[in-house]
């Protein structure tokens, strides 16, 4: 016989993403929405006590003297089983972090519930990528890269415009592309290797230092500048560093002053929670809206770890990325816009995917 | 977390002094004991008279065996199981001493058994014949004498040691009287060493006196379980320590109302020592420079000033004279409106300063004014200045038309402040939530 509460905890399982604020640890996000899903559960009214014999010296009947008292036995509920003595029903949800964002960052972050976790796993190992959002700021460079930090220098930046600028982008749209290719550990001189790259499948095997995969400017004025980024394998750290080296290309210097991440994969900025929304009714209504998307990376992910001791064979990465090309679709057809397939006009490859927010 | 909780190893011993039926004085005062509280277990609506029988059954046994309701059948099934309860209870004390009483046949079959063994060339002599299927035990249909049947010990079957008090609150009176006044006795026994300190706590002499106490000074019933749970050690402070700190509060002209109040909020206050309280007190009139009426007040509403360390607040003043630059008069304003600040978090409180002052321009003054925004949340202010930011209504001046006041931009739930404030949906908000 199944209470309440254990119903609601077996219907707790899958992904769901939050928008972690900025200056907040995201351990505190993990922790915040484990212990609104414990109240949830144990606000849940407990089981009926177990009842216990108990003899109770109650006054005879009328055949017995008045003096006399017979022991009768009776039902009573059990201290022992009280809420106070036993404690909440439940103690722990397992809770998971996908791809995590630093205290500076804030945006999109996925938590799993349950066996959610396990498909997280899957999403951590497969392909997809991550949307970030950097603000920059020219004229001043920081020990940390950030507009927080401590200032080690100030230089001016008038002789700075958004064609030079687009130029350092373009330079290093161009690097990367390299690295993508030389990691991806396909030969370039092949018509397959093309068509993958057409189509955006392109993506790096095993280890690989941070890659990104489109990067365009989207706001220019300055000292300040928005650049939008899709990347793979990064840190925020990394793209903190980007903004300094693209002030430094620039014959400038820069610091960021924000990194937002506004899709990780196929979860985007729409549908996360802020939040006031950290409870457990908006959570489970938040992992029946994404079941679809889990059990789809479950599939990919199962599928892919089958085929691990074939994974040189061609066929089988065809496979993976078809899964990929799936998966990515799926965030296509999430958004509410027309998909966005904007080529840039310096490289033919570069395919930037999602929305852009201004 | 290993607990061990030694159960009613205080009750049992005064028990074993006297099993006999025949009781000198110090039985009966312990009869009476056990007997009052049999009876204050059993429901009120039952008829005072017990028989002698009955009396004498309960006299003998330990709280525990007591309390499992004598019949006929318990005395001779508890002669059969006393034999194979002797070797599952052979730590226990009481057990072995009643062993040694009553069943000093078994001890010698053993030796015999291993005389037999040894021995096997002499087997003429009948001390040494051995019967192996008599039996040991008698007959459970056997009569035995009144006294024999009062002797008889049934082991308690709670056991010696135990993680939880789960197994000792339907017998132990402290325990289920304390459980219905509100204790949450799960969170207790998680802190080391508090379970036993209750099991080991006597009702009539330990609890209830202080209860009394604490019922006169005007806490209410409710109150006294979430009073319990915070400080179990109310319980083994002394009466006239308690009665002194009362009586030292009550002196420095704290109404009945306002002791009562401290209390409830501030459950370790009546576990300081007067001259703490008194040192605590003096600081707080000295330091504030507020007149004795209003460090009164400020006490009153947060009693825990006067338990905590004064460190942290002495840094906490240091903090607002120094880095915020208030003044004297303000600084007193702020700590008579919102005491809080005086144990908050110096981090958090410089961060929500910073970020009052320097972004969003409110001058000293102001924020003097309305010194609760310095109680609120930093995300909360930072979301919802720079959402009215956003749409050009961040408006912190008086003098100024369209004028925000501080305390309506914080403590205003959402949807109010979306409507009324900002003149924008929740939706918005929450849209522009995901920008910052």
């Amino acid at each position: 016989m199944t209470t309440q509460a254990v119903r609601l905890f077996r219907k707790m399982n899958g992904l769901f993403a939050v928008y972690k604020p900025q200056g907040v640890h995201w351990k505190h996000v993990r922790d915040s929405t484990e212990s609104n899903l414990l109240k949830a559960l144990n606000s849940c009214p407990p089981p009926a006590p177990q009842l216990a014999l108990q003899f109770q010296l109650l006054s005879g009947g009328e055949n017995c003297s008045s003096k006399d008292v017979v022991l009768s036995p009776s039902m009573v509920p059990t201290l022992a089983d009280h809420p106070l003595v036993t404690g909440p029903q439940f103690h722990k949800v397992h809770v998971g972090v996908g791809h995590r964002l630093d205290a500076f960052s804030s945006g999109v972050l996925v938590l799993g519930v349950g066996k959610g976790n396990g498909v997280l796993e899957h999403l951590c190992k497969s392909h997809v990528t991550r949307d970030y959002t950097l603000e920059g700021e020219f004229g001043k460079a920081t020990d940390n890269f950030t507009h927080t930090g401590r200032v080690i220098e100030k230089t001016t930046y008038d002789h700075v415009t958004l064609d030079k600028l687009e130029r350092v982008l373009a330079m290093i749209q161009g690097a990367n592309q390299k690295a993508l290719i030389t990691y991806s550990q396909v030969d370039l001189h092949t018509q397959e290797a093309y068509e993958l790259a057409v189509r955006g499948l392109l993506y790096p095997h095993g280890k690989s230092p941070p890659i990104l995969t489109g990067l365009r400017c989207i706001h220019f004025n300055p000292p300040n500048f928005t650049l939008e980024v899709q990347c793979v394998n990064e840190t925020q750290k990394y793209l903190r560093k980007l903004i300094h080296e693209v002030g430094l290309e620039l014959r400038t210097s820069a610091v960021c002053s924000g990194v937002r991440r506004t899709r990780d994969g196929p979860f985007k900025v729409e549908n996360a929670l802020t939040r006031q929304h950290w409870t457990a009714d908006s959570i489970m209504q938040a992992i029946a809206h994404f079941s679809k998307t889990t059990r789809k990376i479950r599939k990919s992910g199962m599928y892919r770890q089958t085929a691990g001791p074939l994974n040189s064979s061609t066929q089988v990465q065809e496979q993976t990325r078809s899964q990929t090309e799936q998966i990515n679709l799926e965030h296509v057809e999430l958004s509410s816009s027309t998909s966005d397939t904007v080529v840039d006009r310096e490289t033919p490859v570069t395919l930037s995917e999602g929305r852009t927010k201004q | 977390m290993q607990l061990f909780i030694h159960a009613l190893g205080g009750a049992e011993t005064v028990h074993s002094a006297s099993p006999t039926k025949k009781t000198g004085n110090s039985t009966r005062t312990t009869g009476s004991r056990v007997y009052e509280e049999v009876y204050m277990l059993l429901p009120k609506t039952v008829v005072m008279h017990v028989c002698q029988r009955c009396v004498s059954l309960l006299l003998s046994r330990p709280l525990s065996a007591a309390l499992q309701q004598s019949t006929l059948a318990l005395h001779q099934r508890a002669h059969l199981t006393l034999l194979q309860h002797s070797t599952r209870h052979t730590h226990s004390r009481q057990t072995w001493r009643h062993f040694t009483d009553h069943q000093a046949a078994s001890p010698d079959v053993y030796n015999k058994i291993d005389l037999a063994q040894k021995e096997v060339v002499p087997f003429n002599s009948d001390v040494h014949r051995i019967d192996l299927d008599a039996a040991v035990h008698p007959s459970p249909l056997q009569e035995i004498s009144e006294e024999e049947a009062v002797q008889i010990h049934v082991p308690s079957a709670l056991p010696p040691e135990s993680s939880t008090l789960r197994p000792y609150v339907d017998e132990s009176e402290t325990l289920s009287k304390l459980v219905q006044l509100g204790v949450n006795l799960w969170k207790l026994e998680q802190r080391p060493n508090v379970g036993s300190m209750l099991v080991r706590l006597d009702f009539h002499a330990d609890v209830a006196p202080k209860l009394l106490l604490l019922k006169d000074l005007g806490v209410e019933e409710t109150k006294l379980g979430q009073l319990l749970t915070k400080n179990p050690f109310i319980l083994t402070e002394s009466l006239d320590n308690l009665e002194a700190r009362v009586s030292y509060l009550k002196s420095k002209k704290f109404s009945k109302q306002s002791v009562a109040a401290m209390v409830s909020k501030a459950p370790y206050l009546l576990n300081f020592s007067v001259e703490r309280l008194d040192n605590r007190l003096g600081f707080f009139q000295k330091q504030l420079g507020l007149s004795a009426e209003k460090t009164r007040d400020v006490v009153t509403r947060l009693p825990k000033l006067l338990c905590g360390s004064l460190e942290p607040i002495k840094e906490n003043l240091k903090v607002c004279e120094l880095e915020f630059g208030f003044r004297g008069n303000e600084i007193q304003h702020i700590v008579t409106t919102v005491p809080k600040v005086l144990i908050a978090n110096k981090r958090k409180l410089t961060q929500i300063f910073d970020f009052i002052h320097n972004t969003m321009d409110v001058p000293h003054s102001l924020i003097a004014k309305f010194p609760q925004v310095l109680n609120a949340k930093f995300l909360r202010i930072r979301e919802r200045h720079l959402f009215l930011e956003y749409l050009g209504r961040a408006q912190y001046q008086p003098s100024q038309p369209n004028y925000i006041s501080l305390d309506r931009l914080v403590f205003l739930p959402d949807e109010v402040f979306c409507s009324e404030v900002a003149l924008a949906t929740l939706e918005d908000f929450e849209r522009f939530q995901k920008t910052l």
